[in-house]
């Protein structure tokens, strides 16, 4: 079986695949990072969005053996080892942009990428153009374009601190 | 109501205590388990919408690498396992019951649509069963289907079901067809639409998961399952389909990623793992992919309607007479005769004073998947029919579309108000509900932006919803009246540790909605505990004592109510321990903000010093009260609850393409009292953005043969960011008059409200162009044809 040596998460790792297996059942499987979610089998929803190389690809249409040598986060590396949340997890609690957590990983990973590579601010609509290889069935996304708005001034470090939703 | 700190109490956005694991990945969906010594399940299903099984030969496939076993329904069967059950009985108009064909885990003799399962692989890994289904050969004689309704009720159809002759499950209806007769008799006008209300699939974004095991040493078995129930799913595996005593299984569902009504139903996957795990001897996993589920998850709506309404001079309603084809699909799944009947029929009244009404219903047989409730349920049908009818009414009388609303109001003072179709409204004040939303939507302002846009070459209109729905389903004498083979009462738990932090046990199941925090904060607005001491355990039946789950946007009308009810134990209870640490009696106990006072003295104990006493009681009525600081409750409703409101919708449309854009929405709903804003906010924007799905771009299409068009996320239209609006939601409270908390429910208003909304904006806008309906969903293919069809008929004019 063919072998592939790739860091997650900053851990390096080096796991037998066969030459099928799919990013996403490496991450769930082999390494138990269950965060990293399916939702579709047609590339549509982008529940399986993390970043390899500091980009947001689908994990469901990569296979492992392409990642030979890559660096991959996923949403269960976002997070600073003390427990303190990426600005953009805070801001989807501030800002109730997430109900059943199903597509919010891969909205997450999603939304990070989105903010970085515009790091001259993205309006609403732009926003929700930005969003459109993930689906999210249960906010009507509302909340996550609102989340994403307040993400970015923080990520952009044109704030310090996440705006708070409106009561 | 106390409120312990002011951000905590009933009324306060606190952010939800479950984003936390959601937001770092830390989510446990039934996919995310693995059981020691797993194994996985295949499920070969049908491509044909209707065929005889001929044979089906399992040689080979029992051969391939990896594969423990194969099963048929004939092994099944041959094994003694029961049909799924449909858990309503619903009767013909004649008093005969409907007819109720067996619905077999694996088909036996015939498959009848597609997606219909055949048999089951069990193998080491998921690749290897997905292997050996392929080489299972069935021998089919493909047969002639019934795609749709029409094709079904034709003469010389296709017959699906040896008990259902004509493919007719029940022809059921309600209300004085002789007094609604009369009064279109002396109508001074009549209205009349005929419209299709658009089969959905529900596409909760987590597909469909189950494991089961069984344990040799007790002979006990588990099902971990994607459900919105698991204690009914308990109950109709156990007794109807494996004859396992609910002692014997246990049912978890642990995070589920959304439902809408489609994870309500007992699936034939949950019975042959549970079933399967046993044969085998070790656990059997299976997870849908998404084709399958478009092919096996119960979908939604489905109705073809005729509609008539009849006005006396005043343009006040006489009468609705409404006659409606529902299709069923091929099996009847759990919940499905009882959505076009008392979930829909009884809902026509709406919010006006209609004296009389008579609807008649046929649920019809089709070779397609099961149709069941899918977010409303019956009532976005029945309020789709009434305010498209109530615009065509208005065109058709001359009186502008508010005001023919206002006339037919039921009043604020009318309440209680009784219905011609059964149900009973117990509060709500539509006139300010209309009013808010009017205000809040600029309705006033509207010429001048659609003139506005006119100049861009946009064609801009506004549309109104007045609705009402039913929730908080229900009491149980009345649906059992009705059919319903269950109680809809609700059971919770509330456990104060010694050390004062409290557990929840609820058997209503969170699948978004966030119990984990709402229910907590009752705690905290009732007992005084602080959000973070309190812990909401659901989806287990093997913690939870018992219960009827999440549908219906019943979570806090009727599990709330129980948690009410448990916490008034708890309060009591620990009144006769304070009496009894204080020395004082027991009517002179007060509790307020988690303490326990003597009246009039500065005597008090906190909540924390009554447990500890209960727990340790060494100083302790021991005589008379049990340790302990535990209480259970079962609330049965004294009715439904009746959340109403205003929807209003302003659309754009580019006439050249005929893609509609909803530019404006405003939702002004009456949920009852609101415990945390934020969560009901959410949960309407999201019921809205699936209202606007079902009126511009989702539709499950099937072809005359039946094969299954929109089987995937490429084919069927899921709303994307960009194809929604911001929506503006509000809430105008009456309190409900019979529920402890006077909540009302809000998981479907939204989707309840919102699609008349827009397809009565999409009619405004194309108003030049003679148009007086437009089928759902309206896609830039459908505008666009009304557009050009209609054009030379304008140049001419
Ligand atoms: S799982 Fe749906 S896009 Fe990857
Ligand atoms: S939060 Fe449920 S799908 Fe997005």
């Amino acid at each position: 079986m063919p072998q592939v040596t790739l860091t997650v998460n900053g851990k390096k790792h080096t796991v037998e695949v066969e030459p099928r297996t799919l990013l996403v059942e490496l991450l769930r499987e082999k390494l138990r990072l269950t965060g990293t979610h399916v939702g579709c089998d047609t590339s549509q929803c982008g529940a399986c969005v993390v970043h390899i190389n500091g980009d947001s690809v689908k994990s469901c249409t990569t296979l492992a053996v392409m990642c030979e040598g890559a660096e991959v986060t996923t949403i269960e590396g976002l997070a600073s080892p003390d427990g303190t949340l990426h600005p953009m997890q805070e801001a989807f609690r501030e800002y109730h942009a997430l109900q059943c957590g199903f597509c919010t990983p891969g909205m997450v990973m999603s939304a990070i990428d989105l903010v970085r590579k515009n790091p001259q601010g993205l309006s609403e609509e732009e926003i929700r153009h930005g969003l459109e290889g993930n689906l999210c069935r249960c906010t009507g996304y509302h909340n996550i374009v609102k989340a994403i708005a307040a993400a970015q001034e923080v990520m952009h470090g044109r704030r310090k601190e996440l705006a708070r939703a409106a009561e | 109501m106390n409120v312990v700190t002011p951000f905590e109490g009933i009324g306060a956005s606190v952010r939800r205590k479950e984003d936390l694991r959601f937001l770092s990945g830390r989510g446990q969906y039934t996919d995310d388990l693995n059981r020691q010594g797993q194994t996985w399940a295949h499920i070969l299903r049908s491509p044909h919408p209707h065929a005889r099984i001929r044979g089906i030969d399992t040689r080979a496939a029992s051969a391939m690498p990896g594969v423990l076993a194969v099963f048929t329904g004939k092994d099944m069967a041959e094994a003694g396992v029961g049909g799924l059950p449909c858990g309503w009985l619903i009767h013909n108009k004649d008093g005969s019951p409907m007819a109720e064909p067996p619905h077999p885990v694996l088909a036996v003799d015939k498959v009848r649509h597609v997606g219909d399962p055949v048999a089951v692989v069990v193998a080491e890994t998921r690749a290897q069963a997905r292997d050996a289904a392929e080489a299972i050969a069935v021998d089919y004689e493909v047969l002639p289907a019934a795609a749709t309704m029409a094709q079904a009720l034709a003469p010389g159809a296709p017959q699906l079901h040896e008990g259902a002759p004509g493919n007719l499950c029940y022809d059921w209806h309600i209300g004085d067809k002789a007094v609604v007769d009369a009064a279109f008799a002396r109508a001074h006008k009549v209205a009349t639409l005929e419209l299709v209300n658009n089969r959905l699939v529900p596409n909760a974004m987590e597909p469909r998961a189950a494991i089961g095991e069984y344990d040799r040493g007790t002979g006990d078995y588990t099902l971990w399952t994607t459900s919105q129930n698991p204690h009914v799913i308990r109950l109709l595996m156990g007794a109807n389909v494996l004859h396992i005593p609910e002692s014997r299984l246990r049912v978890i569902a642990p995070d589920v990623g959304g439902g809408f009504g489609s994870k309500i139903y007992h699936y034939a996957e949950e019975a042959i793992v549970t079933w399967a795990s046993g044969r085998v001897e070790r656990p059997v996993k299976w997870t849908a992919d998404r084709v399958e589920s478009f092919m096996s998850d119960a979908h939604g709506r489905d109705h073809v309607t005729k509609a008539e309404l009849a006005l006396d001079q005043d343009g006040k309603i006489l009468a609705l007479r409404v006659s409606t084809l529902a299709n069923m699909g091929a099996y009847l799944s759990t919940f499905a005769p009882c959505i076009p009947t008392y979930l829909y029929a009884t809902l026509l009244a709406g919010v006006y004073t209609t004296p009389a009404i008579y609807c008649e219903v046929k649920a019809v047989f089709t070779n397609t998947v099961p149709v069941d409730a899918y977010r409303g349920a019956g009532r976005p049908e029945a309020t789709y029919l009434l305010e498209r009818l109530m615009d065509v009414a208005a065109a058709e009388t001359g009186i502008d579309r508010i005001e023919l609303r206002r006339r037919n109001f039921i009043r604020p003072d009318q309440f209680p108000y009784q219905t011609p179709v059964a149900l009973q409204y117990d509060s709500g004040n539509y006139h300010a509900t209309l009013d808010q939303a009017l205000q809040a939507a600029d309705w006033a302002g509207f010429e001048a932006r659609r003139a506005e846009a006119k100049r861009r070459g946009r064609l801009r209109g506004i549309g109104v919803s007045t609705y009402i729905e039913a929730c908080g389903i229900a009491p149980s004498a009345v649906v059992g009246s009705l059919g319903a083979r269950a109680g809809l009462y609700e059971v919770g738990t509330i456990r104060v540790h010694p050390t004062g932090s409290v557990t929840v046990l609820t058997g209503a199941h969170s699948h978004g909605q966030g119990h984990e925090t709402t229910f907590a904060q009752l705690v905290a607005d009732k007992l005084g505990v602080p959000v973070a001491q309190v812990e909401v355990v659901h989806g287990d039946t093997g913690k939870v004592p018992f219960g009827m789950g999440t549908y219906g946007s019943r979570s806090l009308a009727v599990g709330g109510s129980a948690m009410m009810k448990a916490m008034d134990k708890i309060i009591a209870k620990g009144k006769r321990i304070a009496a009894h640490l204080m020395e004082a009696s027991v009517e002179d106990i007060e509790f307020e903000r988690g303490e326990f006072r003597v009246a009039g003295t500065d005597k008090k104990k906190t909540l924390t010093e009554i447990s500890v006493a209960a727990y340790v009681p060494h100083n302790y009525p021991i005589e008379e009260l049990e340790p302990g600081l535990e209480e259970t409750a079962f609330y049965d409703p004294k009715n439904f609850t009746f959340p109403a409101g205003c929807h209003v919708a302003e659309v754009e449309i580019d006439p050249e393409t005929g893609r509609t854009q909803v530019v404006n929405f405003t939702a002004v709903d009456d949920v009852g009292r609101v415990i945390n804003p934020m969560i009901v906010e959410g949960q309407v924007q999201g019921g809205v953005a699936q209202g606007i799905g079902q009126a511009l771009l989702e539709r499950c299409v099937y072809d005359e043969n039946g094969q299954l068009l929109s089987g995937s996320m490429m084919d069927y239209t899921m709303p994307r960011a960009d194809d929604l609006p911001p929506v503006g939601v509000a809430t105008h409270t009456t309190l409900c008059t019979h529920n402890p908390l006077g909540v009302k429910g809000c998981g479907e208003v939204g989707a309840i409200g919102s699609p008349p909304a827009v397809i009565n904006a999409v009619v405004d806008a194309l108003k030049e162009y003679g148009v007086r309906h437009v089928e759902m969903p309206a896609t830039p293919e459908r505008i666009w044809q009304i557009i050009n069809a209609n054009r030379p008929r304008m140049a001419a004019e």
